[in-house]
């Protein structure tokens, strides 16, 4: 049994302790926003924060979270930053396909949580180990520093309905 | 794209001419919703259209036309509006990254009058005798849906009127759509499309000829920008997926799962047409969750979609199974592969070289390219390379399959739904309509998913459970050894100058395997598709013209990547004109629009040239267009301006898809050879764009795509296997080495012009825009992709 807390919520998982957290993720708990891309580490699709730092779910061993937080894509609407950076991609209408956006999202949050303000430098070496098969990094870096004004300008909106859209 | 291909797969045009004059009203009461829903007769069909036609027994067929069943404009088979005001639109076409979900659905909606916050999108199953040609490739679903869909939209307004008129007792003419209601004018009396919707259903459809299309300026989303949309929608995100997207919620090939599934990858043949000799599963079998392993069928050559073969691990988890295939013993028989199982892409390089100094079939002869040889003042004979490529979607390929009696069921992500559907039942024996394919949405296709291959191992994988449910997860290194690839090309020009400095003679000698190889024995040479993508139809004022088409076989399964065989070609033919001009010491782009010469219009359907599938008079090749993208983009760029150093700007020019595109790039080569790509200017004509920001987002995705092309991404093979294992090895763009600054402007965008191709003709121009501007920017030319460390000192 590995006792970890995921999204905020204790478990207890029978899983073998060398399962990568990502096919935990994905094929235990059934928390499909977390995508597999290339098993290595190389294109950040897999990313999730471990106690608040992003990692590649894909290589990291359920036992390595043993007693820590994993915080998924599913749990970003719930945190401000998160919803900042939802609310900045969308106006930006960055993703395309949106396979590997769950994994950007998350290391912009892990970005802007160290850095609130990041240059495009700065940006670069961050995101560079997310891929985006479609090409949105312009876009990407747009949203990010339009998150980061957001923060800057109007943290007291947070909270407040941010966007409609349709649902399919 | 497939226009090149007879796909054994796929039902020809011809067949599919099709009447669903007698949809079951209460299915689709029962089908949508408990309550009622606008349900319009299906009575116009392809077969109906085809009829009007000035030639009932030999109409010639084009566009939407000419592909398998043809398109649909029946309002009862995409729309539906629910008591409680909710719209439902259905979308049949693929979602891979163009907003296709978002753009079609706005199209019946603007048409129809709906609120876009009162619509629900729908995605549409495999059923092209009911939907129309679902097949999302060649660029085609706004250029051969728009008209469609917008007729679809306008009828089921023009029906609520009609309910509304009935139901106040008063002339149609005094009812107008507003948003969401009907409204009669002199009262202003309201009715909602809620309130409308079983009256509507009772209607008759207008007749496609009296029916009244909104005029572009009531549109409130078709060909608008966010930043452009009616006040009350200021702000609103059209994208249809958006949020679920950047929540999680979004549901991808491998994201659903059914009960008592198992999960399945596989260990398939190092080469293309390698089996297996032996095997031993002891060990994957004593991997934890490993359920059964299981020996696949290898195909026999040439294989088309039909999957490689191998062996299959089944488990309890995607990760018991990647660990069971890990601990797999496989020993390979190399012999069915023959020749593919020494493919050397290195040695193939070389031996494409060798043929490339003879003379290859000769496609098109005009003027005399040896008399220009002869008199010529001044000569350049030079070869381009490109090498094979992955398309290396971020979303591996899944597929899940459950077969239950006569029936089957398919939850996948494909490009071609339809190929899908027909192909599991051929290979299950089951009906066509008894197999159910439901495509969630597609990580990336870029022409890998227009092949089902994966559905089909689901399949068998799932017949040899007895039905239980099975996913097949592809790894990224699957991706990489076991694709479809980009073919290799090897592109011979020869160039010659008169005293003038003028292009006085053009030879161009293309070999690339073709993916008829896929399908044919003995296919060795590109089709006349490919031959199409840029060598038969470049437009040059030339005297002398000579093109040819040299003997290239595969090796490995070649197959479409975004943009086919226009990537090769256009590399070499727009940097060629850039080495012209240079050897004529005239400036790049005043020397492409002399080569352009006057404009005009030339017929490709004269001398039988592809045209994506296009009616020759309505899409003639058009060099003031070509003229007009090139200006553009050169004049936002400041063509011409003072560069520091160790920069250039660098200009190419390409028309694929029936859109026109130039680009001119700005680039920068540090002292240790790096390549900085500082901006891209795009000028793009398609016609009317639509969608105009996800026109503009296809065109800035394809020039991080194409710098890639240029700089890094390929893949090679030894000993019959691909060297490329993960993306530490086939490189594609990251963030830090993308283009700094995308501009993207819009030429011709007019709705007086026939609608283009938008996801794929961005992509030809970049990289030769691009290794022009390190020749700008450093004198070294760059004649092979990827640029690699060719300027590392």
């Amino acid at each position: 049994m590995i006792k970890l807390t995921i999204n905020g919520e204790p478990r207890s998982l029978d899983v073998p302790a060398d399962t990568p957290i990502l096919w935990v993720l994905r094929d235990t708990l059934k928390l499909t926003g977390t995508r597999f891309g290339c098993g290595m580490a190389l294109c950040g699709t897999c990313t999730v924060h471990l106690d608040g730092n992003p990692i590649r779910s894909c290589t990291t061993p359920i036992s390595m979270a043993e007693g820590k937080h994993v915080t998924t894509i599913e749990a970003m609407e719930k945190d401000p930053l998160g919803r900042r950076v939802q609310q900045a991609w969308m106006d930006e209408a960055v993703a395309q396909c949106g396979y590997c956006q769950g994994g950007q999202v998350m290391s912009a949050v892990a970005l802007l949580k160290n850095n609130p303000n990041p240059d495009d430098a700065q940006i670069d070496r961050q995101m560079s180990g997310n891929i985006c098969r479609c090409g949105t990094y312009p876009r990407i870096r747009k949203a990010i520093h339009r998150a980061a004004a957001a923060a800057e300008k109007n943290a007291a909106s947070i909270g407040e309905p941010l966007f409609t859209e349709v649902k399919a | 794209m497939n226009d090149s291909i007879v796909d054994p797969n796929v039902e020809q045009a011809g067949e599919a001419e099709l009447e669903i004059a007698n949809v079951s009203r209460r299915r689709f009461l029962r089908g949508l919703t408990a309550t009622g829903a606008l349900v319009i007769a299906a009575r116009w069909t392809p077969a109906a259209f085809a009829a009007q036609g000035e030639d009932p027994d030999n109409p010639k067929k084009y566009g939407a036309e000419a592909m398998a069943h043809g398109w649909v404009d029946n309002p009862d088979v995409f729309i539906s509006i629910a008591p409680d005001n909710t719209v439902t639109l259905i979308n049949h076409r693929g979602e891979m990254g163009q907003g296709i979900r978002t753009s079609v659905v706005m199209v019946m909606a603007d048409e129809m009058g709906a609120d876009w916050q009162k619509v629900r999108v729908e995605q549409a199953i495999a059923n092209e005798e009911k939907y129309g040609n679902q097949n999302t490739d060649g660029s085609r679903s706004m250029r051969h849906w728009f008209d469609p869909l917008r007729r679809a939209g306008a009828a089921a307004r023009t029906m609520l009127e009609q309910a509304a008129a009935k139901q106040w007792g008063v002339p149609l003419a005094e009812c107008r759509t507003g948003v969401h209601q009907v409204i009669h004018i002199p009262t202003k009396r309201a009715l909602s499309f809620g309130e409308l919707a079983t009256a509507a259903a009772g209607q008759p459809v207008p007749d496609r000829k009296s029916l009244k299309l909104k005029s572009p300026d009531q549109w409130r989303y078709i060909m608008r920008k966010p930043q452009e949309f009616p006040k009350a929608n200021v702000g609103q995100p059209l994208a249809v997926d958006g949020m679920d997207i950047l929540t999680g919620k979004a549901q991808f090939a491998a994201d659903v799962s059914w009960d008592n599934m198992l999960y399945a990858v596989i260990a398939r043949p190092p080469s293309y047409g390698s089996a297996v000799k032996s095997f031993d599963d002891k060990k994957a079998l004593a991997v934890p969750g490993v359920v059964k392993v299981i020996q696949m069928p290898t195909a026999t050559q040439p294989s088309g979609y039909e999957p490689m073969g191998g062996i299959a691990v089944l488990a309890e988890s995607t990760w018991a199974a990647i660990q069971g295939r890990k601990a797999l013993a496989i020993e390979w028989d190399n012999g069915p592969a023959g020749a593919n199982a020494s493919y050397d892409s290195v040695a193939f390089r070389k031996l494409l070289e060798e043929r490339a100094k003879k003379t290859g079939k000769i496609e098109s002869k005009k003027g005399d390219i040896e008399a220009a040889r002869k008199a010529a003042a001044q000569s350049l004979s030079v070869n381009y390379y490109a090498p094979h490529m992955a398309q290396a979607p971020m979303e591996p390929m899944a597929a899940i399959v459950r077969i239950n009696g006569d029936k089957a069921d398919v939850w996948t992500s494909v490009q071609n739904p339809q190929a899908a559907r027909d192909g599991v039942a051929k290979r299950l024996q089951l009906k066509p309509e008894n197999v159910t394919v439901q495509c969630g949405l597609m990580g990336g296709g870029f022409g890998r998913k227009a092949k089902p291959d994966y559905v089909f191992e689901a399949a068998d994988l799932s017949k040899a459970m007895d039905g239980r449910p099975v996913r097949v997860q592809w790894t990224r290194e699957d991706d990489l050894h076991n694709g479809f690839f980009h073919a290799v090309a090897l592109e011979h020009m020869q160039g010659y100058l008169d005293d003038n400095k003028r292009v006085s003679g053009w030879l161009h000698r293309s070999l690339a395997p073709s993916i008829s190889s896929l399908f044919a024995p003995d296919a060795e040479y590109q089709s006349a598709a490919e031959m199409g993508m840029g060598i038969r139809n470049m437009p040059f004022d030339i005297p002398a013209i000579q093109q040819e088409n040299g003997e290239a076989e595969g090796h490995i399964r070649i197959g479409w990547f975004r943009s086919v065989y226009n990537v090769p070609h256009a590399f070499a033919i727009q940097s060629f004109v850039a080495e012209l001009a240079d050897l004529a010491g005239k400036d790049h782009r005043d020397f492409l629009l002399e080569l352009l010469g006057p404009d005009r219009k030339i017929d490709p359907g004269k001398e039988d040239i592809f045209n994506y599938g296009e009616d020759p008079a309505r899409y003639p090749i058009d060099t003031a267009r070509y003229r007009a993208v090139i200006e553009r983009a050169t004049k936002e760029a400041g063509w011409g301006k003072k560069m520091p150093p160790n920069r250039g700007l660098g200009l190419a020019v390409h028309n694929s898809f029936v859109s026109y595109c130039a680009i001119v790039m700005d680039v920068e080569v540090s002292e240790g050879g790096d390549v900085i790509v500082h901006r891209a200017d795009v000028a793009f004509d398609c016609g009317p764009q639509i969608n105009p920001d996800r026109v503009a987002a296809q065109l800035e995705g394809a020039c991080v795509m194409g710098t890639g092309i240029a700089l890094m991404t390929q893949i090679t093979a030894k000993d019959g296997r691909i060297q490329q294992d993960n993306f530490h090895q086939y490189l594609v763009p990251r963030i830090n080495e993308s283009p700094r600054e995308i501009h993207v402007y819009a030429v011709n965008n007019d709705l007086d012009i026939p609608i283009g191709g938008v996801g794929e003709p961005g992509l030809p121009p970049v990289a030769p825009a691009l290794c022009n501007a390190i020749f700008a920017a450093t004198g070294k030319r760059i004649r092979t992709l990827p640029v690699a460390d060719q300027l590392k000192s």
